[in-house]
């Protein structure tokens, strides 16, 4: 990866919780996610927990718009309101 | 590795539910554990204190005097006991009996007691008025505390750049939030009441409570760290329930304070991450919590290491702690012939010499 590659991802993006924050989430299966650094707990939905899994993978945020564009039915510019939105509660629950 | 067979005294088997005494969960620690089939010996200071009347936990029960007694009445009481049951190591919970108990080092050892206990001025260092001295020598933030022997600093507070709420607190036990100069004079006046002068007062941080419990070897080392977050509180804002979590910052900065203060025994450090996520100190407890049997629960028996400290053995080895593991406390009730209750009340003691 480049280094103007790398400015792309979620996790470069100063908005985003930082790489080592998201790595140490316990995501299950059900949607239970455990911060096991704050001790929070939170749900997430179906959508929630695959775009955490990306989020976790440092998927770039093209290509996570371009991964929920096929899943979804929506329109581009309201699937990355949505993460953005996403993004910002997941922040307050890892308090990062 | 061979069972300890030690018999070991321990106080604090108080155990009102909004605010429980760690005896009763420092017993239960030691009592679920494969490596101890010692006796165990509850020491009270009320005759309702319910771990004395708890057969599965204790195998005999004692009332002490209160501190406020003195030395040799303590003395006295220890003894007799001592005579009864031939105690081994004698396990301090409460911080009130600490100081005492450390004065009295010399003759409880005389006595063939055994313990792990801080020295007089390990203990002084961790006063509570005297947190931002030992803060910033361990390079810890940590909110400012005064020391107050007067209602009239709350309606005065804020020309010297105090402001509410701030936080009212007993030298041992106790605090209060208050909202205004009213709410702290009474808070005040109850805390005087009952736990004398001097009372503090300190700067209210918000922020998120977090806590770790740890033995010092008094050597610099801290050992089988177990770190906590309260998930909810009692009315006194005691843990209710909590989780296991696995916290650098909170870590490092215990380690800190183990190693500037030598730390001997068992230890509880409560800190703040405050909304900037800062952490700061609020206290550190001189005894295991009342959630120590969370330490059980995640495979690191932190009583059992204080004993085999305490009998110079080598504590075994820390397994990794699992975070993510909770407590729930609950509250049961036992039921007590009045034969025992008056054991207790007349004689202070509850099947003494009993296997």
């Amino acid at each position: 990866m480049t280094p103007s590659d790398k400015s792309n991802t979620l996790t470069e993006n100063n908005m985003f919780p930082p790489p080592e924050v998201l790595k140490r989430l316990a995501i299950s299966e059900s949607g239970f996610v455990f911060d096991p650094a704050s001790g929070h707990n939170f749900t997430v939905n179906e959508t929630g927990l695959m775009l955490l899994r990306l989020m976790q993978k440092e998927q770039r945020l093209d290509d996570i718009l371009k991964i929920l564009t096929t899943e979804y039915d929506a329109e581009p510019r309201d699937i990355e309101r949505d993460i953005l939105d996403f993004v910002s509660t997941l922040r307050d629950n890892v308090g990062a | 590795m061979k069972p300890m067979t030690a018999t070991v005294a321990i106080t604090g088997m108080n155990a009102k539910p909004d605010n429980p005494g760690p005896g009763l969960a420092v017993a239960r620690c030691l009592r679920e554990s494969s490596d101890f089939q010692g006796r165990i010996i509850g020491l009270g200071y009320d005759a309702l204190d319910a771990g004395l009347y708890l057969d599965d936990l204790c195998d005999a029960s004692y009332l002490l005097p209160y501190p406020s007694a003195g030395d040799d009445a303590l003395l006295g009481q220890l003894h007799n006991i001592q005579q009864q049951e031939n105690v081994d190591i004698l396990l301090p919970c409460l911080d009130a009996e600490l100081p005492g108990m450390v004065r009295l080092l010399p003759a409880l050892k005389e006595m063939g007691l055994k313990s792990f206990l801080p020295s007089a001025e390990q203990l002084r260092l961790r006063n509570k008025d005297r947190l931002p001295e030992l803060a910033e020598m361990a390079g810890i933030m940590c909110p400012e505390i005064k020391t107050i022997t007067q209602a009239g600093f709350f309606y005065q507070c804020q020309d010297e750049g105090w402001s509410y709420p701030l936080v009212v607190k007993g030298l041992f036990y106790d605090a209060y939030i208050a909202h205004s100069a009213d709410e702290a004079a009474d808070a005040f006046r109850k805390i005087a009441a009952a736990w004398g002068f001097p009372v503090l007062v300190q700067e209210m941080v918000k922020g998120e409570e977090y806590n770790l419990s740890a033995v010092g070897d008094g050597k610099g080392n801290l050992l089988g760290p177990v770190m906590m977050k309260k998930m909810a509180l009692t009315d006194k804002g005691k843990a209710w329930a909590g989780i296991s979590i696995d916290d650098q910052p909170l870590l490092e900065a215990s380690v800190s304070l183990a190693k500037t203060i030598q730390w001997r025994g068992p230890l509880e450090v409560e800190v703040i991450r405050d909304t900037q996520g800062h952490y700061q100190l609020i206290e550190i407890n001189p005894r295991f919590p009342a959630w120590i049997y969370l330490s059980f629960g995640v495979g690191r028996n932190l009583p059992l290491t204080l004993l085999q400290l305490a009998l110079g053995q080598i504590p075994d080895k820390f397994t990794q702690t699992q975070s993510g593991v909770l407590f729930i406390r609950y509250a049961l009730e036992t039921i007590v012939p009045l034969a025992e209750f008056e054991a207790v009340v007349m004689r202070g003691e509850r099947g003494a010499g009993r296997d």
